[in-house]
C-alpha cells in the first residue's frame, strides 16, 4: 500500500506557463536582435570571404563576406512575417468557412467538399501551382500558404460548431427568434475563440516550414531577399567545397524557431483546452 | 473530384503571367520572329478562348493524352511514367521504413509513457517535426557524401554513364540518402500518432481490465495494444501519400534525384504547362489511391465494419 | 425468486472451513487535483472504510453513485490513478498487501468483474478472451464448459464484442472471472440496467462462484439486487462505512438495522412502499 504521489516542485500549469514565457522571450530576442543589425553586417566584404565560424562571426561568412548570423536573423524575421500573414489569413478563411458550413446542410456539404478538394492534392504541389499562377514572389507565397493551410483548422471548427448547434442554449435562442447572424456573433464566435487561437499558433510553424520549402525550390521569395530558403538553396552550390556552415546554422536556427512556435502552440492549447491537450 | 481539380488547376495555370511560347523557345527568343511566335501560339490553340482550350485539353486527357512536355519534347505521359518509377522506389522505401520504425518507436514510447525513454522519443519526434526535409537532406549530403564520401552527391545514377551500364547497385547507392532523409522525417509523425493512440488504448476499459486480470508488459501490448493500434496506424499510413509526395519533391530537389518531384519543380520554374498540369493531376490520383487503399484496408480487416458496415 | 441461501449456509461446514480472505481496516483514499488557478487541492474520496470477506461469502458494498465504491475495487487490485494517496490497511489472507503483491495477485488470486462492457477487447473474439485466462491444456473444452455454466450459446465464442448484447457481454465478463483460479472476486457493479431475466442470468453464476468457496465483493448501488444475492451488506455513504448488516436483518420496517441511512435504503425499496421519511 504505497501509492506515493510523485513530488513535483512546480505544478503542471506553472511549468506550462514557464514554457510559454521562455518561448516568447527567445522569439522576442530574435526579432529585436535582427532589428538591431546594421546594414554593414549584411554588406559585401570581400576581405572576409568564406570564413568558418569564429567568435567574430558565429555562423561564419559566405562567399561575398556577408555575416551569416546577420543574414540568418533577417531571414528568420522575414519567415516570421510571412508566417504571421499566412497563418492569420488561413485562420480567417477557416473561420469564415466553418460559419458558412454551420448555415445549412447544403453549405455544410459544400465546405466539406472544398476541404476534400484541397486535401486531395499534396500541399507542396498546390503551392507550386499557386506560385506559378501568381508569378512567385512574396505575394505568391503568402497567397499560396493561406490557401493551403485552412482545411485542417476548418475541420476542427466545423466539428465544434456541429456540436454546439445542438446545444440547448442555441435552440432556445433560435426559438426566441434570433437571426442566424445574431447567433453566430453572440454564441458561435465566443465559443470558437479558444480553438481559433490554438489553431492560429499551431498553423504558424507549418506555414513557416512550407514557406522555406517553396522558397528553397525557387517558387517563393525572390533571390534578393535574405530568406532562409534562399540561403539554403544558395548553399547547395557550395556544398562540395566543404563550407558546411552555410547550410548548417541557418537551417538549425529555422528548426529552433519552428520548434519554439510549436512548443508555444502546444502550451497555449494545454492552458486553454486542457481536456483535449491531455488526450 | 478529379474533374474539379483539373478545372481549378487549369484556371490557375492559364492565368499565369508566364508565357508558354516564350518558355518553349527559351534562350532563342531573340532569334524567333513575331510571326513565328504567332504560328506556334496558333498551333497550340493559344488564341482560342479559355473555355475551348479547356475542353480540348479535357478531351485529350480523357483519351490518355496529356500533351507534350515543352522541356523534354516527349509526351507528358512518358515523362511521368519514367519519373514516377524512380520516385516510387524512393517513396516506397521511405514509406515502409518510416511506417515500421515510427510504429516501433511510438509503441515503445506509449508503453513506457512518462519514462525518460518516452521523453526522449517524444522530444526527438518533436524536433524532427519542426525540421525541414530539405535541410535534413542537405546535412545528410554534407555528412555522408562530402565528408565521409560514402555516398554519391546526387542524381539517380552515376553521371556520364549510359543507362544500360548503370547497375542495380549504383541505383541503390543513389537511393540510400534521399530515402533515408525522407524516412527520418516521416518517422516523427507516425511515432507521435502511434504513441497517442497507444496511450488512448492503454487508458481504455479493456486494457484496464486486462491489467486487472494480471496481464502486463509485452504480452499485454501484444494481445491488446498491437491489435487495436495497428488498424488506425496502417490506414493513416496509406492516407499520408500526400505528405509523402511533398517530401519526395524536396528530397529529390536536394539530391538531384530524377523523380517526379524534380520534374514538377522544373516544369513550374520553366513554364512547362502540359507537364505541370499532368503531374498535378497525377499527384491527385496518387493521393486518391492512397485514401482508397486506406478505406479498403479498413473494410477488409476491421471485423466491425466487415460484419455490418455500420460501426458505432 | 430468492436464491436459497439457507441451504448454502448449512453446507458450509461440510464443504470447506470458512476463513478470512480479505480484511480492510481504516482505509482512506484521497486525490490531488487542480481546482482552477494554480492550487493543488486534496479531495478526500474515501474517509474510513472497514469490511471483511470470508471464503464462500458474498459481501455487497452498497452506496449511492459517486460514493467511492469503485475506487475501493481499484484499490484492492492496486490500480489507482497516479494522483491518489491511500492510507489504512488491506490484508489478504492475513497478510498486508503491498503494491508488488497486488500486481502478483491480479488475475491469479484476485479477479475482477468490471463495470463496463467496454472492458472486452473490441477486436478479440469472445471465446478467445476467455481462453487467454485459462492456464494449462484443453482450453477450448474448459471455455465451452464455462460458457455453458453461465448460459452462453457455443456459437457466442466466435462473436466479437460488438456482436454481443449487453447481457451476453456481462456473462462473458463473469466467465472470465470464473475460469481464473482466483479466490477473491471483486465485482464492480456487474449488473447495471439489466432486465429481470438478464439480471437473474448474471447473478446466478456469481452465486455459483461463492458456492465453490470463493469470496465475492459485490459492489452495487442497488440494494434490492444486493439483498437477493449477498450474505452480508456493507452500507457505504459519504466516504464511510456506516453499517455492516446481515441480510436477515433486513425485514419489516428495518427494526434490526442500526443506522438511519440503512433504514432509509431499505424502506425506499418498491415492496416496502417507497417510504422516504
Amino acid at each position: 500500500m504505497n501509492n506515493k504521489v510523485r513530488k513535483r516542485k512546480y505544478s503542471l500549469r506553472q511549468r506550462t506557463i514557464a514554457k510559454i514565457v521562455i518561448a516568447l522571450v527567445l522569439l522576442l530576442i530574435m526579432v529585436v536582435s535582427s532589428l538591431l543589425i546594421g546594414p554593414d553586417r549584411l554588406g559585401v566584404n570581400l576581405d572576409l570571404r568564406n570564413q568558418s565560424p569564429s567568435l567574430d562571426f558565429l555562423f561564419g561568412t559566405d562567399w561575398l563576406g556577408r555575416d551569416m548570423l546577420a543574414r540568418t536573423l533577417k531571414g528568420l524575421v522575414l519567415s516570421l512575417g510571412v508566417g504571421v500573414l499566412a497563418a492569420f489569413a488561413s485562420t480567417c478563411i477557416a473561420l469564415l468557412l466553418s460559419l458558412v458550413a454551420a448555415w445549412s446542410s447544403w453549405t455544410d456539404r459544400l465546405v466539406s467538399w472544398l476541404i476534400d478538394l484541397f486535401l486531395s492534392v499534396p500541399h507542396l504541389v498546390t503551392l507550386i501551382l499557386i506560385s506559378f499562377t501568381v508569378g512567385g514572389g512574396f505575394k505568391g507565397v503568402v497567397i499560396g500558404l493561406s490557401l493551403t493551410h485552412w482545411p485542417s483548422l476548418t475541420r476542427v471548427l466545423r466539428a465544434e460548431l456541429l456540436q454546439i448547434k445542438q446545444a440547448e442554449y442555441i435552440q432556445v435562442s433560435k426559438r426566441l427568434g434570433k437571426t442566424r447572424g445574431w447567433i453566430a456573433r453572440h454564441h458561435y464566435l465566443p465559443h470558437l475563440m479558444p480553438q481559433l487561437l490554438i489553431g492560429f499558433t499551431l498553423l504558424f510553424p507549418h506555414a513557416i516550414l512550407h514557406e522555406a520549402a517553396v522558397t528553397f525550390l525557387g517558387f517563393g521569395l525572390s533571390a534578393e531577399q535574405p530568406a532562409i530558403g534562399v540561403i539554403l538553396s544558395e548553399s547547395m552550390n557550395y556544398l562540395t567545397t566543404g563550407m558546411w556552415w552555410l547550410a548548417f546554422f541557418p537551417g538549425l536556427s529555422l528548426v529552433c524557431m519552428v520548434a519554439l512556435f510549436d512548443l508555444l502552440g502546444q502550451s497555449v492549447r494545454k492552458m486553454i483546452d486542457p481536456y483535449h491537450a491531455m488526450k | 473530384m478529379l474533374g474539379a481539380i483539373s478545372l481549378l488547376s487549369f484556371i490557375l495555370i492559364s492565368n499565369s503571367p508566364i508565357d508558354p511560347v516564350r518558355s518553349y523557345i527559351g534562350a532563342d527568343m531573340m532569334l524567333v520572329s513575331p510571326e513565328q511566335r504567332q504560328q506556334i501560339a496558333e498551333y497550340w490553340g493559344l488564341n482560342e478562348s479559355k473555355t475551348s482550350q479547356f475542353f480540348h485539353w479535357v478531351k485529350a486527357v480523357s483519351q490518355g493524352d496529356l500533351g507534350t512536355s515543352l522541356l523534354y519534347r516527349v509526351p507528358v505521359t512518358d515523362v511521368i511514367a519514367e519519373r514516377f518509377l524512380a520516385s516510387l522506389a524512393l517513396m516506397a522505401v521511405a514509406w515502409g521504413l518510416s511506417g515500421l520504425f515510427g510504429f516501433i518507436l511510438g509503441s515503445i514510447a506509449g508503453m513506457k509513457q512518462g519514462s525518460w525513454l518516452d521523453r526522449f522519443i517524444k522530444g526527438y519526434c518533436f524536433i524532427l517535426a519542426s525540421t525541414p526535409t530539405f535541410w535534413l537532406g542537405l546535412v545528410a549530403l554534407m555528412a555522408f557524401s562530402v565528408w565521409l564520401g560514402w555516398f554519391p552527391i546526387g542524381l539517380g545514377s552515376p553521371a556520364g554513364m549510359l543507362a544500360e551500364d548503370v547497375t542495380l547497385f549504383d541505383r541503390l547507392k543513389h537511393l540510400v540518402l534521399p530515402a533515408l532523409t525522407l524516412s527520418i522525417v516521416g518517422v516523427a509523425n507516425v511515432a507521435l500518432h502511434t504513441r497517442q493512440k497507444l496511450v488512448e488504448v492503454l487508458n481504455s476499459d479493456y486494457v484496464r481490465f486486462a491489467k486487472a486480470k494480471g496481464e502486463k508488459g509485452f504480452s499485454l501490448y501484444w494481445r491488446h495494444g498491437l491489435r487495436n493500434i495497428s488498424l488506425p496506424a496502417i490506414s493513416l499510413q496509406f492516407a499520408s501519400f500526400g505528405e509523402l509526395f511533398g517530401g519526395a519533391v524536396l528530397a529529390e530537389q536536394v539530391f538531384s534525384y530524377p523523380g517526379l518531384g524534380q520534374a514538377i519543380v522544373q516544369a513550374g520554374l520553366e513554364g512547362d504547362v502540359p507537364l505541370l498540369l499532368g503531374i498535378v493531376l497525377f499527384s491527385a490520383l496518387f493521393v486518391f489511391i492512397g485514401n482508397l487503399l486506406a478505406d479498403v484496408f479498413y473494410r477488409i480487416i476491421d471485423p466491425r465494419i466487415r460484419a455490418e458496415g455500420n460501426y458505432e | 425468486m430468492r436464491i436459497n441461501r439457507a441451504s448454502h449456509k448449512q453446507e458450509e461446514g461440510t464443504h470447506f472451513r470458512s476463513s478470512r480472505l480479505l480484511e480492510v481496516t481504516d482505509f482512506a483514499l484521497s486525490f490531488t487535483t487542480y481546482t482552477g488557478g494554480l492550487k493543488e487541492t486534496t479531495e478526500q474520496a474515501i474517509k474510513k472504510l472497514d469490511m471483511t470477506i470470508d471464503t464462500g461469502e458474498i459481501v455487497a458494498v452498497v452506496g449511492a453513485s459517486g460514493s467511492g465504491k469503485s475506487l475501493l475495487a481499484n484499490a484492492i487490485l492496486g490500480m489507482l490513478p497516479a494522483n491518489a494517496t491511500v492510507s489504512g490497511l488491506i490484508k489478504y489472507k492475513g497478510k498486508a498487501l503491498t503494491l508488488q503483491d497486488q500486481v502478483q495477485l491480479r488475475g491469479t488470486e484476485i479477479a475482477m468483474i468490471p463495470q463496463s462492457v467496454n472492458s472486452l477487447d473490441p477486436l478479440m473474439k469472445a471465446g478467445k478472451q476467455v481462453r487467454t485466462m485459462i492456464k494449462g491444456k484443453n482450453k477450448k473444452e474448459k471455455q465451452r464448459e464455462i460458457f455453458a455454466a453461465v448460459g452462453l450459446d457455443e456459437k457466442v465464442e466466435r462473436n466479437y464484442p460488438f456482436q454481443l448484447s449487453g447481457g451476453m457481454a456481462r456473462r462473458v465478463l463473469i466467465a472470465i472471472a470464473m475460469v481464473s483460479s482466483a479466490e477473491l472476486i471483486v465485482a464492480d457493479e456487474p449488473t447495471p440496467g439489466l432486465d429481470e431475466q438478464a439480471l437473474e442470468d448474471s447473478i446466478r453464476p456469481i452465486r455459483l462462484l461463492a458456492d465453490q468457496g470463493k469470496g465475492v465483493m459485490f459492489i452495487t448501488h442497488d440494494i434490492g439486487t444486493a439483498l437477493r444475492l449477498a450474505d452480508k451488506i456493507v452500507v457505504f455513504n459519504d466516504g464511510k462505512t456506516i453499517e455492516t448488516a446481515n441480510v436477515k436483518d433486513f425485514y419489516g420496517k428495518g427494526e434490526a438495522l442500526r443506522h438511519p441511512y440503512t433504514k432509509q435504503l431499505w424502506n425506499a425499496l418498491p415492496q416496502n412502499g417507497f417510504h422516504t421519511p
